[in-house]
């Protein structure tokens, strides 16, 4: 199905797309595979409203390493993730050793994207604040575009997005058929019978968290790359996090494609207010998103794809 | 195998376990009795590592245990079950046990925990295939489940909590059976948590009760059920208990 999928959009790419449509959907398949790292999570309870953190620390590292250290992003890039994988282990193991969950730990995670966003801000020395952030550009010392980790087709864009898109599918499906699965779920049910049945709990807990993480970081870091200019309220923050929470519960938190499901959709739909209605209305797809995320939960929690499946499988049986 | 010393557990200025200390040896089936709030609970909980002890030591083959997490207590060969069943619903039965055989080791092997999980469904009499939902299950049922799960992480001890009470006289007699079996058959020393006395006094080579959070008495289930002091526990406060301890107990050799 993925793959499928991913075979119909490199040709697309080859037969040749117009760099709009092009850009979208560099743009979709850059935020699915976030939402398909923090749906890792989600998916076991572990409800994170902090991922905005992990994305804020994966583009401001990579980009101020490449701006005042010159270090491509190569090298870069796996700091970043080095440095996401601390902070969730900072954040993480006291919540998982002294089992704060469930509301608690979303409480716990929100504050902290905040705690990042308000770093990046405060520290607009280095990070120019809330005016935002733009790598220096390769052309300046005629840096090789492999090295920057700077393209100027979008096609080449195009294609890391994919490869790295089919990345998390199958870290996602890594996870779901290893025995990590069945710990975390149980996790998610009861902690002390987790605990008899020999889980050590805040390990696998910790381990999830870490791979998502890093994902998350991941996104962050290639946004930056294809965007060329972040601020702390297009990578961090409580907006980012919610951002990411909505796209995932509205395609499907327990699906391998629903995430993906989920940024077509809230991108689309986004990308179409912004488009038809402009500036009149700035504000108005998080409205939209609100009232959705609502009645999602309310009438369709597994969201439209695992719904549509769970249709089709019972339908079919 | 086990060995306990001076056992204590206050929870604020209350003390729920107050200085006991017993051994059980390699193959017994031991009985922990009491009326409730007798502290059998307690002892079993800091068994498994649910909660410290004030003071005192637990030793299990020569390892302190007190303090340590319960998975690692289950790691190191003790297994326990429930006295409420607590199964995984998202989990099918197979999946539930199998999970158990996984990480019940510290080091275990994907093949190995599934056919362990089907050697403890096979034992307690449960369906093996993939698919059996836990939502199948009566209350007898997921007392076997839970037997299972333990089974699965291979204890050497089995801490089992019972607590017949919700079960007719037929499936009482099914579960007693069933621990018998085994530690027959595989060997597993078990200490067996129950708050009536009835079919429990058939099964156990030895019997410990507690009252108040003090142990006082311990032996044969014979001399324990003509025991004064036990007598009086269970006549003073439950008489329901008692005569059927009489009725079913040690008056029948098992």
């Amino acid at each position: 199905m993925a793959l499928a999928i991913a075979g119909v959009l490199v040709v697309a790419a080859i037969v040749g797309l117009p760099p709009y449509p092009l850009h979208i959907m560099i743009v979709i398949l850059i935020w699915a595979f976030t939402y398909t790292g923090w749906s890792l999570m989600g998916r076991f309870g572990l409800v994170s409203l902090g991922h905005g953190a992990f994305m804020g620390i994966g583009a401001y590292v990579t980009a101020l390493l490449w701006n005042y250290g010159g270090l491509t992003p190569w090298l870069g890039i796996p700091v970043a993730l080095a440095c996401a994988v601390l902070l969730a282990v900072v954040v993480g193991y006291p919540c998982f050793r002294f089992r704060i969950t469930g509301h608690y730990f979303a409480l716990v995670t929100l504050a902290l994207s905040e705690v990042v966003r308000q770093t990046i801000i405060a520290t607009r020395d280095h990070t120019g604040g809330s005016l935002g952030f733009t790598p220096t550009p390769k052309g300046n010392d005629d840096t090789p575009s492999i090295i920057a980790l700077q393209f100027d087709e979008k096609e080449t864009w195009f294609v890391i997005a994919i490869v790295v898109w089919l990345a998390g599918l199958a870290i996602w499906r890594l996870v779901d058929r290893s025995m990590i699965r069945y710990a975390l779920d149980a996790i998610s049910e009861d902690e002390d019978s987790a605990a008899a049945a020999g889980i050590n709990v805040t390990r696998e807990k910790l381990k999830i968290t870490m791979i998502s993480a890093v994902m998350t970081a991941l996104g962050g870091a290639l946004y930056m790359q294809y965007q060329l200019f972040i601020s702390p309220d297009t990578v961090s923050g409580i907006a980012i996090s919610l951002q990411i929470v909505f796209a995932v519960v509205t395609g499907g938190i327990f699906v391998q494609l629903g995430p993906t499901f989920g940024a077509v959709i809230t991108l689309l739909l986004a990308e179409i207010l912004r488009v038809q209605i402009g500036t009149d209305a700035v504000g108005l797809d998080n409205a939209i998103y609100g009232i959705a995320l609502v009645l999602f939960i309310i009438f369709l929690p597994k969201g439209i794809l695992g719904s549509l499946i769970d249709r089709f499988a019972t339908r079919r049986g | 195998m086990l060995k306990v010393a001076n056992l204590v557990k206050r929870f604020g200025g209350f003390t729920a376990v107050n200085d006991v200390s017993f051994e059980v040896d390699q193959g017994e089936i031991v009985g922990l009795i009491g009326p409730n709030g007798s502290g059998k609970s307690t002892i079993f909980n800091m068994l498994a590592g649910t909660f410290p002890p004030t003071s005192g030591s637990i030793r299990f083959e020569g390892r302190e245990l007190a303090g340590m997490m319960p998975h690692r207590i289950i790691h190191l060969g003790i297994g326990r079950t429930f006295q409420i069943p607590r199964p995984f619903r998202r989990l099918s039965i197979l999946e539930n046990t199998a999970v158990a055989g996984f990480y019940g080791q510290s080091h275990a092997d994907r093949a190995g925990a599934w056919s362990a999980a089907r050697d403890a469904l096979d034992l307690v009499g449960l369906p093996t295939d993939p698919d059996s939902r836990v939502d199948t299950l009566g209350a007898a049922g997921l007392k076997k489940l839970e037997l299972a799960k333990a089974l699965a992480t291979r204890p050497r001890l089995l801490l089992a909590d019972e607590s017949l009470g919700g079960l007719d006289d037929a499936e009482m007699d099914q579960a007693a059976v069933m621990l018998r079996r085994i530690r027959e058959e595989m060997g597993i020393t078990i200490i067996w948590v129950e708050h009536i006395m009835g079919v429990l006094m058939r099964v156990v080579d030895r019997v410990m009760v507690l009252d108040h959070g003090e142990l006082i008495a311990e032996g044969a289930p014979s001399g324990v059920a003509r025991d004064p002091k036990v007598i009086e526990v269970y006549l003073g406060r439950g008489a329901d208990d008692a005569s059927e301890a009489a009725r079913r107990g040690a008056g029948q050799p098992a």
